[in-house]
């Protein structure tokens, strides 16, 4: 990337603490109060969800913006988080001794405490992967740690062999592509294309009250903050440095010292921590896990939401996230058949003349004040 | 498994091989020869097959007594309506994005998905179904058991043509010449008086030209609906990938053994299985050769 | 040998079968300071290049006190104390001429340390020293995209220093510098070269002639001539292949 399509937003010069602080105090004021405030249940739920898939434009600005790999295949993690989410609310509804249909259709067939789509598909048993996800504990740490742990892996193992932006951006296309499959062609393990849902409670909590979908928005919303601070201590650290220096000339951080591919698999697997915890609030929210969250096309949908807030800011992708969301219901709802034109002109429009996106517009208006002035 | 068995085996390998062929060799050049990527490939296809489906129409509304040779029109037609487009595809856009391979990704990522509604509304949202000529309708006999269908046997013919036409191009004509020195090295290329400019846009609408024979070809195998390209364009991509990006030989064995394996595999395991499969197959080989099985050592400057 | 610090055996290098560098011996004493001149094509940057990692060598070994180069890494062997400046000025533009000094401070170079890193007082008088001496105190918040071409040269300068290496591997460094720019920065090199051993590349033999002990010239990746500026200069065969007449 040159000078010209990245400005100097990377790292925190006196001045701009005041205003990524201020931005920060900004958005959550947004998500705390003015969101709350302003919309009923539903509309709140709605933006619960885009909240979610912006814990995973959140990632993309740390892993391209500021680390330069186009990572085509968060769904991937977005999926993990949701699936592994999902599995333990499954077991739970399914553990349940008060009937709701699907365990009374378990218990039909002779398999309590076994998922409905598990009875429908002809699935005796609990496969054994599924078992440890009957603890809350367990779901956490395999959310926390599972998806950055592949991640990183996979990261490193091809940076280290210089796989090259391209390539790795086919790579985790390709990714996408085959968890999409497994999860739809594995459809008596998985709940295949249908996804898995009918959840009823979350650690005894009901699921369908308003109140509950209340406290969910407020964790997604806590959560999401807390990763864009994470995120925003990462780049202000030398971590953040030395990814800019990656993305500039890679080549040459290793003749200062540094070895890229530890870095960049670091990023890689912080962006997709995010993603994960983004799934897992998804799946909260919407009670559902599905593939469709996580082949190629909801993959690369993720990277216009980040493009559009601006890929070098995380404040900004939120900002996308909901903008584009919330476009997206707009026109579901009333032109159904624009959407795609819409979504489309975007890509094209925001590579071609808005490289930074609305936060680097936003930047251009405050005119200079992180701007550094030539000799 | 009996001769019969494996000869049918090597020809269905055989075909899918030939099939990649034609699809990959448009993005080969595209990508390979231009570092383009172009994410809207597979719709270059569908609106290859789309062309050739309403000149099936229209010879059939008015030419009904010479619809047999519809089918050859429609490849010639495929071909040229897809390299107008791609001209204009590349002067309007692609060219801002040369330097640019990751946006250059997204931006045609836009593309496509505004071609397919393009298609889903304009067209049909369901898919359409064009009529073989009879002259290619059913199968032939080789011998008691193996039945080879001879829409195939036409799109390995068509393949092999295709592949050998592209090939005297590149090093037999001064077009070819012109070009190759252009993505060579386009500064010198540039000073020896070629029209850089001109070369890239005839080089990227040569790309897209044969990604509209080879959708074309596709709508005797498959009807053609919206997300047909969707569908076509992972598997082009995955063999130029595999091959090695610069090299047009190496596509060329790429699709082979990527056919090969798809026809294999197939046999053996489940349809998403396989294809799943295929698809671990290649991240692991790119993580052993970064560049593609056959690229070169020497990296261009 | 005792009192060597690079030590280079038969190293050679071909590409497609042409050898870059052609079963070369080249030794460099501690805190010497060689300049390697020769045609161009005669393997000087493919040499410095397979010192620091950059390139592979075919055969042969380089050996920097006790370790073998050639079976490093670009990273591990920057590490070990070899600092490599390029010819064309490599600075990482995005970034401010402070943050290319303090990028190169060499404490904490692995994630979590840098994730925690925290400049201390030791690293911003360093960096402000390292300015100075570079001329470009004043300077510091500017990203160093918008440099001029002689003051990147210097920056990479700069950014070496702040390595502290052992070892200093600098190719062509004035090139494309005024007369008075060339000035500056043979002071500059002949200070930070106190101290340490360094092998400079260069084609401007007034330049070498100031700040060379010993020089060496290579001819189609062989070693030509060997010795001092007046050796060289006068050897018939530097003469005819290179000098001219």
């Amino acid at each position: 990337m040159t000078t010209s399509t990245t400005p100097s937003t990377s790292t925190a010069p006196r001045g701009a603490n005041l205003w990524g602080v201020g931005s920060f105090l900004l958005l959550a004021l947004l998500l705390f109060v003015v969101f709350p405030l302003s919309m009923d249940v539903f509309r709140l739920g709605l933006a619960a969800k885009y909240l979610s898939l912006a814990f995973c434009a959140a990632g993309i600005v740390l892993v391209w913006g500021y680390g330069g790999i186009l990572s085509l295949g968060q769904g991937v993690f977005f999926g993990l988080g949701s699936y592994f989410m999902a599995m333990f609310l499954k077991l739970e509804a399914a553990g349940n001794a008060d009937s709701s249909s699907g365990t009374a259709l378990s218990a039909f067939f002779g398999s309590a405490g076994l998922p409905d789509f598990m009875a429908w598909n002809s699935v005796e048993v609990l496969p054994w992967w599924w078992e440890p996800f009957h603890h809350v504990s367990f779901t956490v740490l395999a959310i926390l740690i599972g998806p950055p742990l592949v991640a990183f892996v996979l990261g490193y193992v091809n940076f280290r062999k210089r796989v090259g932006g391209v390539y790795f951006s086919i790579v985790t296309l390709a990714l996408a592509a085959i968890m999409a499959i497994m999860i739809i062609g594995q459809q008596g393990y998985t709940g295949g294309v249908n996804g898995i849902t009918d959840f009823k409670t979350f650690l005894g909590m009901d699921l369908d009250t308003e109140r509950a979908k209340f406290v969910m928005y407020f964790i997604t919303a806590a959560l999401l903050l807390l990763c864009v601070a994470i995120g925003a201590f990462i780049l202000r650290s030398r971590v953040g440095r030395v990814l800019v220096a990656i993305r500039d000339r890679e080549d040459r951080v290793r003749f200062s010292g540094y070895d890229p591919a530890l870095f960049k698999a670091f990023i890689f697997a912080v962006a997709a921590l995010f993603s994960a915890i983004g799934g897992a609030m998804f799946t909260l929210q919407v009670g559902l896990a599905s593939p469709s969250l996580v082949g190629i096309v909801p993959s690369v949908e993720m990277v216009i939401y980040a493009a559009v807030g601006g890929r070098l800011s995380l404040i900004g992708a939120v900002y996308g996230a909901l903008l584009v969301g919330w476009a997206k219901t707009f026109f579901s709802e009333n032109f159904v058949e624009f959407w795609p034109y819409l979504i489309g002109a975007l890509f094209i429009v925001v590579v071609m003349f808005l490289p930074t996106g609305l936060a680097g517009l936003v930047d251009r208006l405050r005119g200079g004040f992180l701007r550094r002035e030539g000799r | 498994m009996n001769l019969d068995m494996f000869a049918m085996q090597a020809f269905t390998g055989l075909s899918v091989f030939t099939i990649l062929t034609l699809m990959a060799l448009g993005l080969a050049i595209v990508f390979g020869l231009m570092g383009v990527i172009n994410m809207a490939h597979g719709e270059l296809m569908a609106m290859g097959a789309y062309t050739t489906y309403f000149t099936s129409q229209f010879f059939s509304k008015y030419l009904p007594s010479l619809f047999g040779i519809y089918f050859l029109v429609g490849i010639v037609l495929a071909f040229f309506v897809t390299f107008a487009f791609g001209w204009l595809l590349e002067r309007g856009l692609i060219r801002f994005l040369y330097k640019r391979p990751l946006d250059t990704m997204l931006a045609t990522w836009g593309l496509s998905l505004i071609l397919q509604q393009l298609f889903r509304q304009f067209i049909s949202a369901k898919e359409v179904e064009v009529t073989t000529v009879s002259w290619l309708k059913g199968a032939w006999q080789a011998s008691e058991n193996v039945s080879l269908p001879l829409s195939r046997i036409f799109i390995i013919v068509l393949a092999v043509v295709t592949a050998a036409a592209v090939y005297a191009f590149l090093y037999r004509t001064r077009w070819g010449l012109r070009i190759r020195a252009v993505t060579q090295n386009r500064a010198m290329a540039g000073a020896a008086g070629i029209n850089t400019e001109r070369v890239d846009a005839f080089t990227f609408a040569l790309g897209c030209g044969l990604a509209g024979i080879a959708g074309s070809s596709f709508t005797m195998l498959a009807s053609t609906g919206p997300t047909t390209g969707q569908a076509y364009i992972v598997d082009t991509f995955i063999v130029v990938v595999f091959g090695g990006v610069e090299s047009l030989l190496g596509t060329i064995a790429s699709a082979f053994m990527i056919g090969q394996m798809q026809a294999w595999f197939e046999y053996s395991m489940s349809g998403s299985m396989a294809r799943a499969g295929i698809l671990l197959l290649v991240i692991v080989v790119l993580y052993f050769r970064p560049n593609g099985l056959f690229a070169t050592k020497v990296r261009r400057a | 040998m005792p009192g060597l610090i690079l030590q280079v055996d038969g190293l050679t290098v071909s590409f497609d079968g042409f050898k870059a560098v052609d079963d070369l011996n080249f030794y460099v004493e501690q805190d010497e300071l060689r300049c390697v001149i020769g045609p161009n094509g005669a393997g000087k940057t493919t040499l410095l290049d397979m010192i620091c990692g950059k390139t592979k060598p075919t055969s042969g070994t380089i050996k920097f006190k006790h370790l073998r180069l050639n079976e490093m890494i670009e990273y591990q062997i920057t590490r070990a104390g070899v600092g490599r400046k390029f010819q064309n000025p490599s600075v990482y533009e995005d970034l401010t001429v402070s943050e290319n000094l303090d990028i190169s401070w060499p404490k904490k170079r692995n994630v979590l340390g840098s994730l925690f890193f925290r400049p201390n007082h030791a690293m911003t008088e360093k960096i402000e020293s390292v300015a100075t001496q570079i001329f470009l105190q004043d300077q510091l918040d500017i990203k160093a995209g918008l440099l001029s071409h002689g003051q990147k040269q210097w920056l990479e300068i700069g950014m070496l220093l702040m390595q502290d290496p052992e070892l200093l591997l600098l190719d062509e460094p004035v090139a494309g510098m005024s007369a008075r720019e060339r000035e500056q920065t043979a002071e500059l090199l002949t200070g930070i070269s106190k101290g340490r051993s360094t092998v400079v590349i260069e084609h401007d033999m007034a330049f070498v002639r100031m700040i060379a002990h010993k020089v060496t010239v290579l001819h189609q990746g062989k070693l030509l001539a060997e010795g001092s500026m007046d050796q060289v200069q006068s050897d018939p065969r530097v003469v005819e292949t290179y000098l001219g007449h």
